[in-house]
């Protein structure tokens, strides 16, 4: 991996993803918002593959993605651009489907890239309705949950001390 | 992938002194009455979390009508690390395939 990935929760009701990439804030910006390169590296788990990916990327906007496994099963992300000022912020909501049923809560995203010369800042921060919706969502990533169930009776000590 | 058993987990999960029972019941189980002294809350305090833990599969409950002692459930709490990890992973990864992307249209960029 060249540049780690940074993942925190600096509220109770968000979490923040933060990772650079080594190109142009324009090219980032593309590969995340142009349909045709978004598929190509939004791929979802190992197995399954992106098959519908649709962005209007302006404000108002809709955008929604389909990804499909071999056996048929199928999960979308779907929402609606509040606010789109490329290449360096995105503004919107998030809910993610499988097969017809809600995935969690819905999310408002914002995404800001900010250049840094040749190299771009990429940061990603989810936020959700309560602090119970995320901790329901995407709980304890930086609290060492994130662990191997082979850690686990370190961390159950550690959360009692 | 997020399922309704794993809202369940994450949500009995999210409270410390549910966290602080869970880490008791790894080193063995225990009655109500040996979970109440060292937490310093009352038995119906202590038995409102253990009926969250067990909702959510975190814990199961003996027969013995008198003490039913608790006893930690692994199952649910694997699952959820487990889904943890691949949430990390699946970011992780789709950057990998992200820089790779990057690379191809610098490249092609940058040609006369």
């Amino acid at each position: 991996m060249r540049n780690a990935l940074k993942l925190t929760t600096p509220t109770d009701r968000e979490i923040v993803v933060v990772r650079e990439f080594d190109a142009p804030r324009e090219l980032v910006w593309d590969s995340i918002f142009k349909p045709e390169l978004l598929r190509r590296w939004f791929s979802g788990p190992p197995g399954w593959e992106m098959t519908t990916c649709e962005d209007d990327a302006c404000t108002g906007g809709t955008y929604r993605r389909v990804w499909s496994d071999p056996n048929g099963l199928t999960m979308s992300q779907s929402g609606v651009h509040r606010e789109v000022v490329p290449p360096e912020r995105c503004v919107r909501t998030q809910v993610f489907e499988s097969g017809g049923v809600p995935l969690g809560q819905e999310q408002l995203a914002t995404i800001v890239l900010t250049e840094l010369r040749e190299r771009t800042m990429l940061t990603m921060t989810f936020l959700f309705d309560s602090k119970e919706t995320r901790d329901g969502t995407v709980p304890y990533l930086e609290q060492g949950m994130a662990a191997g169930f082979d850690r686990l009776d370190e961390i159950l000590a550690s959360a009692a001390a | 992938m997020m399922t309704a058993s794993l809202d369940a987990t994450f949500s009995a999960l999210s409270d410390p002194t549910r966290r602080a029972i869970l880490a008791r019941l790894a080193e063995g189980e225990a009655t109500v009455n040996e979970l109440v002294a060292p937490f310093k809350l009352s038995q119906p305090a202590i038995s409102k979390h253990l009926k969250v833990l067990e909702k959510a599969g975190l814990i199961s409950r003996g027969r013995d009508a008198q003490k039913r002692p608790c006893r930690i459930e692994a199952r649910p709490l694997a699952e959820a690390t487990e889904w943890l990890q691949e949430y990390r992973k699946l970011w992780e990864a789709n950057f990998e395939r992200l820089d790779t992307l990057l690379d191809e249209l610098k490249a092609r960029k940058n040609k006369p």
